[in-house]
């Protein structure tokens, strides 16, 4: 069976010894630091920008959003997430996932104590 | 070999195995309880994120408070919040970012293991950490000349009676009071989220110090750059929180909600 070869062809893969995690090290090059570095000079812009500007309640939304962009182009290229194992990218994801979901359920108690007060 | 056996069979002599495979490279960073390298170097980069888990759930406890407080008080934060300087707050956003990028450049030099180009880079990171500290330091001052310090010395009197423009016209809404008692809320929180980034920065330039001495002792060119990436990964961090700090402090309140 195809499956099979395959599966051996896996299983006797040196790099499960050399390299048990297959993790590689990406390097990363300054051009591309150099973008990172612009892109997020132009988000600061931006968000400076956006706040001279009346939008009514979507002055907070707007410059969150700018903030979590810069964050996520942070995360993926200066911290080199975007190059890292399945394990970590899982662990960067699970850390925000929870931040999110303690934000939420502890806002969901303070809401609901002066119900229509708000 | 076969791996499963190897990894549940203790009394399996690992390094005969091991042997076998593949020539033995000695690589002196290279602790001897772990299979590889690169096994290393994954496990010292999952540690670092685990432990900038619970740097995220510490400050989102204070980022947490900003947003409850500031829905509860928000006519108190309007006028508090619009007191901070966006221009130095905005250089200083500029300022540590482009110590992050002098950060990740550092990286990369420890990577093709470029001694001098990694002492130079770490030392420019150095550089624009302590200007962003030098700013917020003349933003701190300001604020205690103004009494705008929380506690009993705190001075109320531009919330409840706003500077005038050069028409005559107030800058901000005047306040009652008891609402601009509350602008100390906010310059609580401003001065407990901002003190604690603050923290962090000196804590990361007393590193960068220590790290700078060993890069030019040539820890960090042959091959080694895991204290270098990890350090990376608390600066880019604490980068991380300011990108947040600076709309929700300086930005967010230009334009109240009537």
């Amino acid at each position: 069976m195809a499956h099979d070869t395959v599966h051996e062809h896996h299983y006797h893969d040196p790099a499960n010894v050399t390299n048990p995690e297959h993790a590689e090290h990406h390097i990363v090059t300054p051009l591309q630091y150099g973008f990172v570095y612009i892109a997020l000079l132009i988000g600061t812009l931006l968000t400076v920008l956006a706040a001279d500007q009346n939008f009514g309640f979507m002055n907070p939304v707007i410059a969150l959003a700018i903030a979590c962009t810069k964050a996520v182009i942070v995360i993926l290229f200066f911290m080199h997430v975007k190059y890292q194992s399945h394990l970590i990218k899982i662990t960067v994801a699970c850390g925000f996932f929870t931040f999110i979901v303690l934000v939420t359920m502890t806002l969901l108690d303070y809401i609901s104590r002066a119900w229509g007060l708000w | 070999m076969d791996n499963s056996i190897a990894t549940t069979e203790p009394l399996m002599p690992r390094e005969t195995a091991v042997h076998e495979e593949h020539e033995h490279v000695f690589i002196p960073q290279h602790r001897h309880h772990f299979e590889t390298e690169e096994q290393q170097r994954e496990a010292g980069s999952f540690g670092m994120w685990l432990f900038l888990l619970t740097e995220i759930m510490f400050f989102g406890g204070l980022f947490f408070a900003y947003l409850l407080y500031r829905n509860w008080y928000y006519d108190a934060f309007v006028p508090a919040s619009n007191q901070l300087s966006v221009p130095l707050g905005g250089a200083n956003t500029a300022i540590l970012i482009t110590s992050g990028f002098f950060m990740a450049l550092g990286v990369w030099a420890a990577e093709v293991r470029k001694r001098a180009l990694l002492v130079l880079f770490l030392i420019l990171t150095t550089v624009f950490g302590l200007a962003f500290l030098g700013i917020k330091y003349v933003e701190y001052h300001e604020k205690w000349e103004k009494h705008h310090i929380p506690g009993a010395s705190f001075d109320i009197s531009e919330f409840v009676n706003p500077p005038k423009d050069a028409a005559g016209k107030p800058t901000q809404h005047a306040l009652p009071p008891d609402v601009a008692e509350k602008t100390q809320i906010f310059f609580f929180l401003y001065f407990a989220m901002t003190g604690m980034h603050a923290l962090h920065m000196i804590i990361g330039i007393g590193l960068l110090v220590w790290l700078i001495a060993r890069a030019q002792r040539g820890d960090f060119s042959s091959g080694y750059v895991a204290p270098i990436e990890n350090f990376g990964l608390y600066w880019h961090f604490v980068d991380i929180v300011w990108l947040f700090l600076f709309p929700l402090l300086y930005l967010i309140n230009r334009h109240p909600l009537q």
